[in-house]
């Protein structure tokens, strides 16, 4: 078992609870820039006390962590890779009349619709 | 040869493989929720306090995870039993809570066929819902155990386990309530 190091658990447990009022908070004051970070920095945040106290990823083996951040990166290429499409609803030999339909329309968004 | 237990080692796997399932769900959310400003409309009928509450849950039970691993370490395993039982009670809290919270929208007519907002809304929801669903059933399996005070190693295995549970929880929570 990995229980190496005292930890105050306790402890971590409620700056995790007084990060999730920041991120409920944030947004009731209406600045979109200030909802990003207090809601996504926030739970970056809050993912790393939780991965690093409670699961103890600081004294596992460090190959662990890599292998970890190996499938986050799969995840960002296949982001990269995907999103142009999906994020932009035009380009230079292409149209998704659906998608900027739905946007238009102020309705739901379909799949689909290139030509 | 790898220097970690085998037991817990499994679990650095399937938590790998988890990563990418999860992590290409949210990531397809995301690229679509950039493209389709509209979705707004429909974020806005999610339960900010139902969800909040039910991160509240899921971080309090991984704190009574982590204690029953603390007492694991101790060779208490009857104290560790009872910290996991507590933990599987956070799971069903949490699964109780989606349950009402679910009704609510479906009645309201937000169903999984809506729109692509609720599609990836129950889909995500939804597997993560599984997720701890099947957390709670070996949960109470490796208690089950620990209350003999047999395989303690267990107790620390399952534990990884739920807190990546609550670790998807909690970039699911801005994602399906806050950013509206």
């Amino acid at each position: 078992m990995t229980e190496h190091v005292q930890r105050n658990y306790v402890k971590i447990w409620a700056m995790l609870c007084a990060l999730l009022v920041v991120s409920i908070l944030g947004p009731l004051i209406g600045i979109r820039m200030l909802t990003v970070i207090t809601a996504f920095g926030v739970a970056i945040v809050k993912a790393f006390l939780v991965a690093k106290h409670f699961m103890h990823l600081d004294i596992e083996k460090r190959w662990v962590a890599y292998v970890l951040l190996a499938m986050i990166g799969f995840i960002v290429v296949m982001f990269a890779g995907i999103a142009p499409d999906v994020m932009k609803h035009d380009g230079l030999r292409w149209e998704n009349t659906a998608a900027k339909e739905a946007v238009r329309s102020g309705g739901g968004a379909v799949a689909g619709g290139h030509r | 040869m790898t220097g970690i237990p085998t037991g817990r080692l499994a679990v650095w796997w399937v938590l790998a493989s988890e990563i990418v399932i999860f992590g290409g769900l949210l990531g397809a959310y995301i690229m679509h929720r950039i493209g389709h400003p509209e979705w707004e409309g429909q974020a806005i009928h999610t339960n900010v306090w139902a969800g909040g509450f039910n991160t509240f849950v899921l971080l309090s039970s991984s704190l009574s995870a982590v204690l029953a691993h603390q007492a694991a370490e101790r060779g208490d395993g009857k104290s560790a039993a009872r910290l996991l039982l507590l933990t599987a009670a956070g799971g069903a809290t949490f699964l109780i809570v989606k349950a009402f919270e679910w009704t609510a929208e479906i009645t309201s007519g937000f169903t999984i066929g809506s729109n692509l907002f609720w599609s990836f809304y129950y889909t995500a929801a939804g597997l993560h819902a599984l997720h701890v669903l099947a957390g709670m059933v070996i949960l109470l399996f490796v208690a089950a155990t620990a209350a003999k005070n047999i395989e303690l190693h267990r107790v620390e295995n399952i534990g990884i386990y739920w807190h990546f549970v609550d670790i998807v929880w909690i970039f699911l929570f801005p994602l399906l309530y806050i950013a509206k």
